[in-house]
């Protein structure tokens, strides 16, 4: 029963992760990338990862993604796809480097000298990888990685806020400040079309 | 299943992610590659713990988590800073970093 569980899961988690290189709908990409969550949470499941198939179903297939759904919608993609990616010649030496890492993981995989990948898995007690076998290990042996990842998730959350956040530097788009004045030369040399601007200029008031 | 099957399905889903940032040029699709790369990564990770009966791998798994949380959070709001400066949403556009 199990194995036919485990072919399900990973042939949901391999067209997923396939849908989403290959769709072109950033919408759809999206929903590509769900799919291919809620498998690895399926497989999680399999390798009696309670805590971490539930918080990827909540976490990662919800939050996460809601946001890149948000994003998506923002940015307005959806009707107009992508331009096909580049050049051929690139396409077929990305696809080719994808293979020979494959290959080269495999290798590595298959090849290595410890037995315990080859079998079921080593005996597991009641309770593994529950929530409070889970709890219990962040607040004794690994105390220190649990404060780390809450002070990396604070200064993620006040620089994403600080890089989106609206540059209004003056409340009358007609007025113009001394900041405008010292970059306005600056900005026809770069790219010489003022309507795109360049990346530099993000310090600046927002185009009205 | 023996965990072997498992690493071959995160390799898998891991050179799938690398040739989609190779081939793809939105940015937010490269985004969600990376997270396919992560993924991986995760995977493997719990199926390590479950070679070795031992739950560290899934504590470390969850950290990953958190750290592809915080990517999300930083690449979407550059994506949005890019959005709103009226530039192209393609990496092969913005290019002023080249020198």
């Amino acid at each position: 029963m199990a194995e036919v569980f485990f072919f399900l899961a990973s042939i949901g988690a391999l067209a997923g992760a396939i849908g989403t290189v290959t769709l072109r709908n950033p919408f759809y990409t999206v929903l590509a990338l769900v799919c291919h969550l809620l498998s690895l949470a399926a497989l999680f499941l399999l390798l009696r990862a309670e805590f971490l198939a539930a918080a990827q179903v909540i976490v990662y297939a919800g939050a996460v993604m809601v946001l890149y759904l948000f994003v998506v919608a923002y940015v307005g993609d959806g009707d107009d796809p992508i331009r096909p990616a580049g050049r051929p010649s690139l396409r077929w030496a990305s696809a080719l480097f994808a293979g020979a890492l494959f290959v080269e993981l495999s290798i590595a995989i298959l090849g290595t000298g410890l037995t315990a990948f080859g079998e079921q898995g080593s005996g597991w007690f009641p309770g593994f990888g529950t929530p409070g076998e889970i709890g219990r290990l962040l607040l004794t042996d690994f105390l220190l990685a649990f404060e780390v990842a809450s002070v990396l998730l604070l200064v993620a959350a006040v620089g994403a806020v600080i890089l989106a956040r609206r540059r209004t530097g003056l409340d009358d788009p007609r007025e113009t400040s001394v900041a405008d004045l010292l970059h306005a030369p600056q900005e026809k040399g770069t790219l010489g079309d003022a309507e795109r601007g360049t990346m530099l200029e993000a310090g600046g008031p927002p185009e009205r | 299943m023996s965990v072997e099957w498992y690493l071959v399905v995160s390799a898998l889903v891991f050179c799938i992610g690398a040739g989609g940032i190779l081939v793809r040029r939105n940015p937010l699709v490269i985004l969600l590659c990376i997270e396919l790369m992560l993924n991986a990564g995760t995977l493997a990770l719990v199926a390590f713990a479950r070679a070795h009966g031992n739950q560290d791998g899934q504590i470390f798994a969850l950290i990953v988590m958190v750290v592809a949380a915080c990517e999300v959070a930083v690449g979407l709001g550059l994506i949005v800073a890019i959005y709103r400066r009226r530039l192209p949403i393609d990496v092969d556009e913005l290019r002023e970093l080249q020198g």
